[in-house]
């Protein structure tokens, strides 16, 4: 059964294949600046990378197990993400090392499980650093279901987990369930950080949920203004980094994260430049 | 003045009530034997020098801390057990918002309104309306739009104040809310405080140094060392040689003396 057949899209997207890796690389630009922007609030960028980490262990038990990778994933993932804030809740203090064993533990248990069953191949390097061009139907169908419940999460919840992540002490008083609202916020970026793998990949997840928030944040003057610019951006860098690796044959993945990098250098000297204009009104 | 307030607000049942409170970290007492009692209306500054217990006197009250010993009823009901938190206006001290990502003024207040209870619901018109009326009372409504970090720390500090009030608060709760604030502000910040109290008949606990700004208006002033060592009018305080409004830097002084 095909979900995605191929429809009347113009060069490099004419192709089914071009086309299931653009459905999902849209989701993927949307939903990951979306929960970044909640982290890189919360001062938490890179914990997207640390669960990747943990997913990573869940692709080797997939295919040890023969179960879907992608789901297997997700179980590791937010199992992850779970132990991630059980950590930071009870040991402030050594925090940081107890989540370097976590992260360092899953990949490496990762690497360990696909060695038994022979798998340690160029499939597998597809989920470090991405290969849309491959994802099949079953996976995009996958990735869009998540990325549904990720964007109706957040969009649901984004005055309250606006609260909790820039005023944890005032939250609290307000009777808001901050650490349950910690949990959820935890449990989504681990169903992002999955819906990303096959995409932009393991090392370069977090890239995608800081990136395009690092440029909305130098443009924007709001939070909300936050959220669509970095969804704008997500999404624009996801389109146009897709078309340039079918165009000139470079490592889709990469070269996504490359031009999220390079929108942020743009708007960071433009920015400049409008600051030390002599014409600029605002006190 | 009293009257608008006693009229709607016909039940003068404590807001707060605070009986032989007991606490302390590790095994070190901060605070014992610590009675407080705020009835609506009623506008009461905690004063006390640095170390005395009055952060942690606050989160016992808020129910942040459990105490040792004695109890904690707000509006009739221990703290942690109160379901609709919004009657709490609470100012945490010097509020310094998280801002890796820029946030309006209005975002910020419109945040007061989530401790309805329901915070998962839409927001009403009903909602920006309230939002609207904060702003205005603290006179911010023209800098709705503007981030939070290109204001002054006057402006600023007002903001978090108008969050406080969008809930609707019963009893507001403001912890050194006026330290390092220009004049200007310290004057919105006292009409305000005053407009919810005569029109909405809240209790205010008011925790600060600096007293001037609001002499005129404080009914009792509770002076906190370990355990309430004076409670009584500023007159009172007066005649013991303090003076709330005429010598700001009487009461700074004063409570450094105090053994």
């Amino acid at each position: 059964m095909r979900f995605v057949a191929a429809v009347g899209l113009p060069y490099p997207f004419e192709l089914a294949f071009m086309q299931r890796a653009l459905l999902a690389s849209v989701c993927v630009g949307v939903f990951a600046p979306l929960i970044g922007t909640f982290l890189v609030q919360k001062r938490l960028s890179l914990i997207g990378d640390g669960i990747g980490h943990v997913a990573f262990a869940g692709v080797g038990a997939g295919v040890v197990l023969g179960t879907s990778e992608l789901w297997t994933a997700l179980v590791f993932a937010v199992a992850g993400s779970l132990a991630i804030e059980w950590l930071r809740r009870r040991r402030r203090a050594s925090g940081d090392v107890a989540l370097a064993l976590l992260f360092y533990s899953g990949i490496a248990l990762g690497v360990v499980l696909l060695s038994l069953d022979d798998a340690l191949t160029g499939e597998v390097f597809g989920y470090l650093v991405g290969a849309p061009l491959t994802v099949t139907d079953g996976e995009v169908l996958g990735i869009v279901a998540l990325a549904v419940g990720i964007v109706a999460v957040v969009v649901a919840l984004r005055r309250p987990l606006f609260s909790i992540v820039t005023d944890d002490d005032w939250s609290r008083v307000a009777g808001l369930p901050v650490d349950g609202l910690n949990v959820l916020l935890g449990v989504v970026t681990a169903a992002a950080v999955v819906a990303a793998m096959r995409i932009v990949g393991i090392l370069l997840v977090a890239a995608m949920m800081v990136l395009p928030v690092a440029t909305a944040q130098l443009v924007a003057r709001s939070f909300a203004g936050t959220l669509r610019i970095a969804v704008a951006v997500g999404v624009a860098t996801s389109v146009a980094g897709l078309a340039a690796s079918r165009l000139w044959g470079l490592a889709p993945g990469g070269t996504i994260v490359l031009l999220a990098a390079g929108t942020f250098a743009i708007a960071s000297i433009a920015r400049r430049a409008v600051a030390r204009s002599p014409v600029r009104t605002q006190a | 003045m009293a009257s608008a307030a006693a009229e709607r607000e016909p039940d003068t049942a404590p807001l707060l009530v605070a009986e032989g409170l007991r606490f302390g970290y590790e095994r070190d007492p901060v605070l014992h034997d610590v009675d407080l009692a705020i009835a609506p209306g009623e506008f009461v500054a905690l004063v006390g020098p640095n170390g005395s217990g009055k952060s942690t006197l606050l989160q016992l009250l808020l129910g942040r801390l459990r105490p040792w010993e004695g109890t904690v009823r707000l509006f009739g009901r221990p703290p942690e057990r109160l379901s609709d938190r919004g009657r709490i206006g609470y100012v945490p001290q010097r509020p310094s918002l998280a801002s890796e990502v820029p946030a309006t003024v209005e975002e910020l207040v419109a945040s007061g309104r989530l401790t309805e209870g329901r915070w998962w619901r839409p927001f009403s018109r009903a909602d920006r309306e309230t939002v609207r009326h904060a702003l205005e009372s603290v006179g911010l409504a023209d800098l709705a739009r503007r981030p939070l970090n290109e204001l002054s720390g006057g402006q600023q500090q007002r903001a978090f104040i108008a969050r406080a009030f969008a809930s609707g608060p019963s009893l507001l709760v403001l912890d050194e809310p006026i330290a390092g604030v220009d004049q200007a502000s310290q004057r919105r910040f006292r009409d305000a405080l005053v407009h919810e109290i005569r029109e909405h008949g809240a209790g205010v606990l008011l925790v600060s140094h600096e007293l001037s700004a609001v002499a005129h208006d404080v009914d009792r002033v509770v002076v906190l060392k370990g355990t309430i060592v004076f409670d009584g009018s500023p007159a009172e305080l007066a005649s013991s040689g303090v003076s709330l409004g005429i010598h700001a830097e009487d009461l700074p002084l004063w409570l450094e003396e105090l053994r």
